[in-house]
């Protein structure tokens, strides 16, 4: 019973960390069909900025202060990483796939390069702030604070981005055009206006997500390819720009690592999740949710 | 457009991650220009009527492994300028030709292929992993030339065209667990990357264990550049082993530690002895974070040499004052010095005389004075255990008496007769 209580735990710390990095990514892709291969180089961004802004702007006595100030400004520099992507690039690539997926791993590499050589090649670190030490035991279930941080971070997140969605004029623009492009360009959305807005918000989130990396993983110039991939999973298994369906499949993913892996082993557990993935999409490729899009096509 | 299908944008990004890959194996070399723009005519051979001698440094620039190797690359260029402002070897200076492994181990093998045949190298340095090591190893066979390898590794090898001068099981693993065995830990937990170099090391560990009397309560791989430790930990906490014995390369040392610590296990309760994690990797894992846990290697920024202090003081000068110094990077450091050494000792440049002239040299280097194996081309190395400070240093708590002889295959032991 403590096992299962444990290892619940562990898949619901496992799916928020999924779920924070894959939530820009389910809008960028679903609205825009964009497949962004530098998206983990936006979480990477996020980290650095983490880092940049404890150790030469507050120095360590201020850690707290510094990350408490990092989650708004990383989502900025990543917005603005995004904005800078989609004017530069991804707009004059609209409509297809296949470039954009290329041009977008090309710029994932300069982007690593860069912060190799700005911030050199080996790891980083950032000090956790001093009230997120340490954790509280619950029913026999060691929960530490730092993981519990992130699941109320992606909480918020998800709270943010619904009342967006469904209560912003800005947010119903958004959905029109994920529904259809076309009849929302007709009835007077300036589609490019909405798209570059979804890109900001999207690649901000992935900053923001870099922020909670910093508390458990390490921070380097490859920092992104380890979170990319799993992902995209996210994405696909939820079905593309469906927020309900990115939390599902967040969770079921979390949930199936955590268990498989206590069964077996962290390199079978993770053989075992693609082959669940590749039946699952055998029966449902469209993903779990699946957007009516109003179209005739 | 609107009805790009889900499975066709999948099968587009199946296809992305294959080129990624593809791509990825052809690796770029970023630093050729400077090869071609520094130097005498490409066609000089090594020693022939050029004025300088040209040796390949050959580590990942880029990619995974970029985090390690490039601090080799330092100290190796490092070790080529202190020569280079003694007057050179043979009396000419050393050009260095730098190329990018990519941390991918096929382009290891391919650019290796290029500093022999096309720059004509006299000799190369490089390498990290294991893999790396292994892809390259047919190349400098086949065409007579020489790799110094300045990494620790897993033993059971000895290539008659690569110096190693990183510590062979013997120098490093065996005495960290004697040293844990002396500390009182009757079971381990063994925690490792899922590639060759821990796979093997583990397997020498269990031979010992056995013959020790040490249990062994279980054994967990991960996939390189894995970030999720939740489980593993908990699993450990439920093993309770005495210590850990960890062998995770790369990233993955900083995940792990971070969210051990998370989980509330310090070091005091399950000690976890690492042999990938040196002073480099400290400062990315956060000495906070692992203070207190000890680490096994032949060589630190502490050790207390003449030789160490001036080592230290250089790469500072070099690199910055916040840079750090490592067993590896010491190790670099120490090869180029070597086959310096053994240079002017053959008067040639010409592999098997410098391979003649090495056996039994010996080199005040910064880890206390290393010699030269006669035969597997190894280096006498003493083994050092050091406990991890909260600054970030690693303070040595035992030492082994004197060098200890290289035994890559662990003849000298009777519980390793079946490896």
């Amino acid at each position: 019973m403590e096992v299962f209580l444990s290892q619940l735990f562990i898949g619901l710390s496992v799916a928020s960390m999924l779920l924070l990095v894959a939530l820009g990514l389910t809008f960028t892709f679903g609205q825009m069909n964009v497949i962004n291969m530098a998206h983990g180089e936006f979480v990477m961004a996020g980290a650095y900025t983490t880092y940049v802004l404890q150790t030469s702007v507050f120095g360590a006595g201020a850690a707290t202060l510094a990350f408490g100030l990092s989650l708004p400004l990383a989502f900025l520099v990543g917005g603005a990483l995004g904005l800078i992507l989609e004017l530069t690039l991804i707009r004059r690539l609209h409509g297809r796939p296949l470039d954009t997926l290329l041009v977008t791993w090309g710029v994932s590499l300069m982007l690593q390069q860069l912060a190799r050589d700005i911030f050199g090649a080996p790891n980083v670190q950032v000090k956790a702030p001093s009230f997120l030490e340490g954790g509280v035991t619950v029913a026999g279930v060691s929960m530490p604070y730092t993981r519990l941080f992130i699941i109320g971070l992606v909480v918020v997140a998800l709270i943010a981005i619904w009342l967006y969605l469904s209560k912003l004029p800005a947010g119903r623009r958004m959905r029109a055009v994920v529904q259809n492009r076309d009849l929302a360009a007709a009835s007077g959305v300036r589609t490019p206006r909405v798209d570059r807005l979804t890109f900001f918000i999207g690649s901000g989130l992935a900053g923001v997500a870099g922020v909670a990396v910093t508390l458990l993983g390490s921070i380097g110039p490859t920092l992104g390819t380890n979170y990319i991939i799993d992902a995209f999973l996210v994405v696909i298994v939820g079905g593309l720009g469906q927020l309900r369906g990115a939390i599902v499949a967040a969770i079921a993913l979390g949930l199936a690592n955590a268990y498989l892996e206590y069964w077996t082993d962290a390199s079978l557990a993770k053989a075992a999740v693609f082959a669940l993935i590749v039946v699952f999409l055998q029966f449902r490729p469209q993903g779990l949710v699946v957007t009516r899009r109003r179209g005739l096509a | 457009m609107a009805r790009l299908g889900v499975t066709r944008l999948l099968a587009i990004l199946a296809a992305a991650l294959l080129a990624a890959a593809a791509i990825a194996g052809c690796g770029s070399s970023s630093s050729e220009s400077d090869a071609a723009d520094t130097g005498a005519s490409t066609s000089a051979a090594a020693d022939g009527g050029g004025n300088t001698i040209k040796v390949g440094i050959l580590h990942s620039l880029s990619g995974t492994m970029a985090i390690s190797e490039v601090t080799v690359r330092d100290s190796e260029l490092l070790a080529i300028d202190e020569i280079n402002r003694a007057g050179g070897v043979l009396g000419k200076q050393i050009e260095p030709v730098i190329e990018d492994g990519a941390s991918d181990w096929p382009t290891f093998a391919e650019k290796a292929q290029k500093l022999i045949s096309e720059d004509r190298v006299a000799a190369t340095f490089g390498g990290w992993t294991s893999a790396s090591r292994k892809a390259m190893l047919p190349v400098f066979e086949s065409n007579r030339a020489l790799l110094f390898y300045p990494v620790q590794y897993e033993g059971l090898e000895q290539s008659p065209y690569i110096f190693y001068s990183g510590a062979t099981t013997n120098q490093q693993i065996i005495p960290g667990l004697e040293y844990l065995k002396e500390q009182g830990a009757r079971s381990l937990f063994l925690v490792g990357s899922d590639y060759v170099f821990p796979r093997t090391a583990n397997k020498e560990i269990k031979a010992w264990a056995r013959a020790n009397g040490v249990e062994i309560l279980g054994e967990e791989y991960t996939p390189l550049g894995h970030t999720e430790y939740g489980t593993l930990i908990s699993k450990l906490q439920e093993a309770r082993p005495d210590a850990v014995f960890n062998t995770l390369n790369g990233d993955s040392n900083v995940a792990f530690f971070k969210q051990l610590k998370g989980a509330g296990v310090s070091a005091r309760e399950m000690p976890v002895m690492s042999v990938s994690v040196a002073e480099e990797e400290v400062a990315g894992i956060g000495p906070e974070n692992i203070a207190g846990h000890p680490v096994a290697w032949n060589y630190y920024q502490t050790t207390d040499t003449p030789e160490n202090e001036r080592f230290v003081r250089a790469f500072k000068a070099r690199y910055g004052a916040d840079r750090v110094t490592s067993d590896p990077m010491e190790a670099g450091y120490v090869q180029v010095h070597i086959w310096a050494a053994a240079v002017e000792k053959a008067g040639s440049t010409d592999p098997e005389k410098v391979k003649e002239a090495a056996r039994g040299l010996t080199f005040d280097a910064p880890e206390g004075r290393v010699r030269v194996d006669d035969v597997n081309q190894h280096l006498y190395k003493t083994a050092r255990i050091g406990v991890i400070e909260p600054d970030g240093q690693i303070r040595e708590v035992w030492s082994s008496d004197g060098p200890i002889a290289p035994d890559p295959y662990l003849r000298t032991y009777d519980w390793a007769a079946g490896l």
